[in-house]
């Protein structure tokens, strides 16, 4: 089975006017078709700036990439094509209806008028939205806009869904059913999904792989139990004694939002 | 080319129904030129202004290129809310041609400064302006290839720098010189020389004078043929400018 996505050297700087960042400096993964990856990493580790590389937003410096069968530098369109993203801000107008950005994101991916009006329908239902349809996206709660957002990224059944950050600032009850929604995807439509986060117990009970990275590197990779065993010594050990001993810190904070493309 | 058609139309709704249901923006440009039509516009009655028009001639051309002036300069503040909220990086991960993101908006921006100019021409109507119909539309047109050209560098500007506070005094800085400098309330040929000379480095003076040209039924001179050539320039250069940052914003 090819793999979903393939990445050798990918690397990011950010040339500023007084310093370089050096954002991510070289990652090699391989995530599994059908998959569900956690990457995991302290706040600024490149979590974001690897995700916008790999949904063709953020050309790369070095490496290569392989997404969804199509090669990111030179058929971005292709990729763009098989993937969903929802970025760590989400990616709604406060001021638009929620039935209007499901329609204008049904005709950016190129449906007829009437198939994007059935297709804004069927995503509303799937994420429970229908009630919402006639709200400005504003008057949405938190855990209603991630499924907006989710839903928008869905439109065209992608083969691979990033989500950045997905269930930060959600309530226990909206980041459980957002589980929920991210296996069900997976089990019933085979989407490869590749998600960052920054809550262990997340990346524990969700994810099947954890790639865990800090400052722009893969600093350890495999699945919870893996990486509990070899760096906490026992499978019993919390995921969090085996994150300080990969990084060297504490859990990630609570990320602000995402730097904006400049 | 048909996709990118398509896309721009896509584009181009969303932004005409977004502007359609903020009735409050269409109007709220409007304030000033019309406050300037009907408060100082009789002022102009009976000055001699040279050239050839009479004195609502003169004021409503310059007034059109004002509106153009502002609201397109302005453009890019919208956008630099979506590039907050993500809307923009979630439109760039879709098979969207990236180049009709900023041609839809575009279209948006001319039909909206259109409307307004058909306003501000029939508030001129009613307080004496007389101009050929020929020419009116011929001055809209002018004053739509100069919205094209001014709202695609303030979205270019917008998508490159990351605060409202960069953008503001960026296009202050540029129009209100630009403004004062191509004689928009009174016309350039009324200025001491060194002021002349100094107006004829800003190109929106060419335009200005070109409009006032055909309103006042002369079409086929040098100086409408001057204006049409430096605004054309002008909105291709920044057009491709436009969609270069389009394309690569981000990178
Ligand atoms: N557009 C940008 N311009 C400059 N620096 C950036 C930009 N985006 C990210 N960075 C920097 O790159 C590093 C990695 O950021 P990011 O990928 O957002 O980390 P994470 O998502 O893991 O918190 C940080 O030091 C951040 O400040
Ligand atoms: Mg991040």
């Amino acid at each position: 089975m090819p793999a979903a996505i393939h990445t050798a050297g990918l690397a990011r700087t950010f040339r500023m006017k007084h310093r370089t960042v050096e954002a991510v400096r070289g990652i090699d993964l391989t995530v599994q078709e059908g998959e569900i990856l956690g990457f995991l990493g302290p706040n600024g580790a490149g979590k974001t700036t690897t995700l916008r590389m790999l949904t063709t937003l953020l050309p790369p410096t070095a490496g290569t990439a392989t997404v969804a069968g199509h090669d990111l530098a030179r058929d971005p369109a292709g990729v763009r094509r098989r993937i969903g993203y929802v970025a760590q801000s989400g990616g709604v107008d406060p001021a638009v209806r929620v039935r209007e950005e499901l329609l204008t994101q049904g005709r950016l991916y190129r449906l007829g008028r009437d198939a994007a009006q059935e297709r804004a329908e069927q995503l509303a239902q799937l994420l429970e939205l229908t009630e919402l349809m006639e709200r400005p996206c504003r008057a949405l709660s938190g855990g209603q806009r991630r499924r907006l957002d989710i839903a928008m990224a869905l439109t065209h059944s992608p083969a691979v869904l990033f989500l950045d950050e997905p269930t930060t600032g959600l309530d226990p009850g909206s980041r459980a059913a957002l589980w929920e929604l991210v296996r069900q995807l997976r089990e019933e439509h085979g989407v490869t999904v590749f998600l960052t986060t920054h809550y262990l117990d997340e990346a524990d009970a969700l994810a099947d792989r954890l790639v865990v990275v800090d400052r722009g590197r893969v600093a350890a990779e495999g699945t919870s139990a893996q990486l509990k065993q070899h760096w906490a010594g026992s499978t019993a050990a919390s995921l969090q004694d085996a994150f300080i001993a990969i990084t060297g810190r504490t859990v990630p904070q609570e990320e602000p939002a995402a730097p904006l493309a400049v | 080319m048909l996709p990118l058609l398509t896309d721009t139309r896509i584009v181009a709704g969303r932004y005409i129904r977004q502007t359609l249901s903020s009735r409050l923006s269409l109007g709220i440009g409007m304030v000033q030129p019309l406050m300037f039509l009907v408060f100082f516009g009789p002022l102009l009655h009976d000055l001699p202004l040279g050239g050839d028009g009479d004195s609502w001639q003169t004021l409503v051309p310059g007034l059109l290129v004002q509106l153009g002036l502002f609201s397109s300069a302005f453009a890019g503040f919208g956008i630099m809310l979506e590039k907050h909220h993500g809307v923009i990086e979630r439109m760039r991960v879709t098979p969207a041609s990236r180049t009709a993101l900023l041609l839809g908006r575009l279209v948006r921006d001319v039909l909206q400064l259109l409307f307004q100019s058909a306003l501000i021409v029939l508030a001129g109507l009613a307080l004496g302006l007389r101009a050929p119909l020929a020419g009116v539309l011929l001055g809209f047109v002018l004053v739509a290839v100069l919205a094209v050209a001014l709202a695609s560098l303030s979205y270019a500007l917008a998508m490159r720098v990351s605060t409202p506070q960069e953008f503001a005094p960026v296009v202050n800085t540029v129009n209100l010189p630009a403004m004062l400098l191509s004689g928009i309330l009174l016309p350039m040929a009324l200025a001491p020389g060194w002021l002349d000379v100094l107006s004829h480095f800003v190109p929106f003076r060419y335009l200005v004078d070109a409009v006032r040209e055909v309103f006042a039924g002369h079409y086929a001179t040098g100086a409408v043929g001057l204006g049409a050539l430096v605004t054309t320039g002008l909105a291709l250069v920044s057009l491709a400018l436009g969609t270069r940052v389009f394309r690569t914003a981000g990178a």
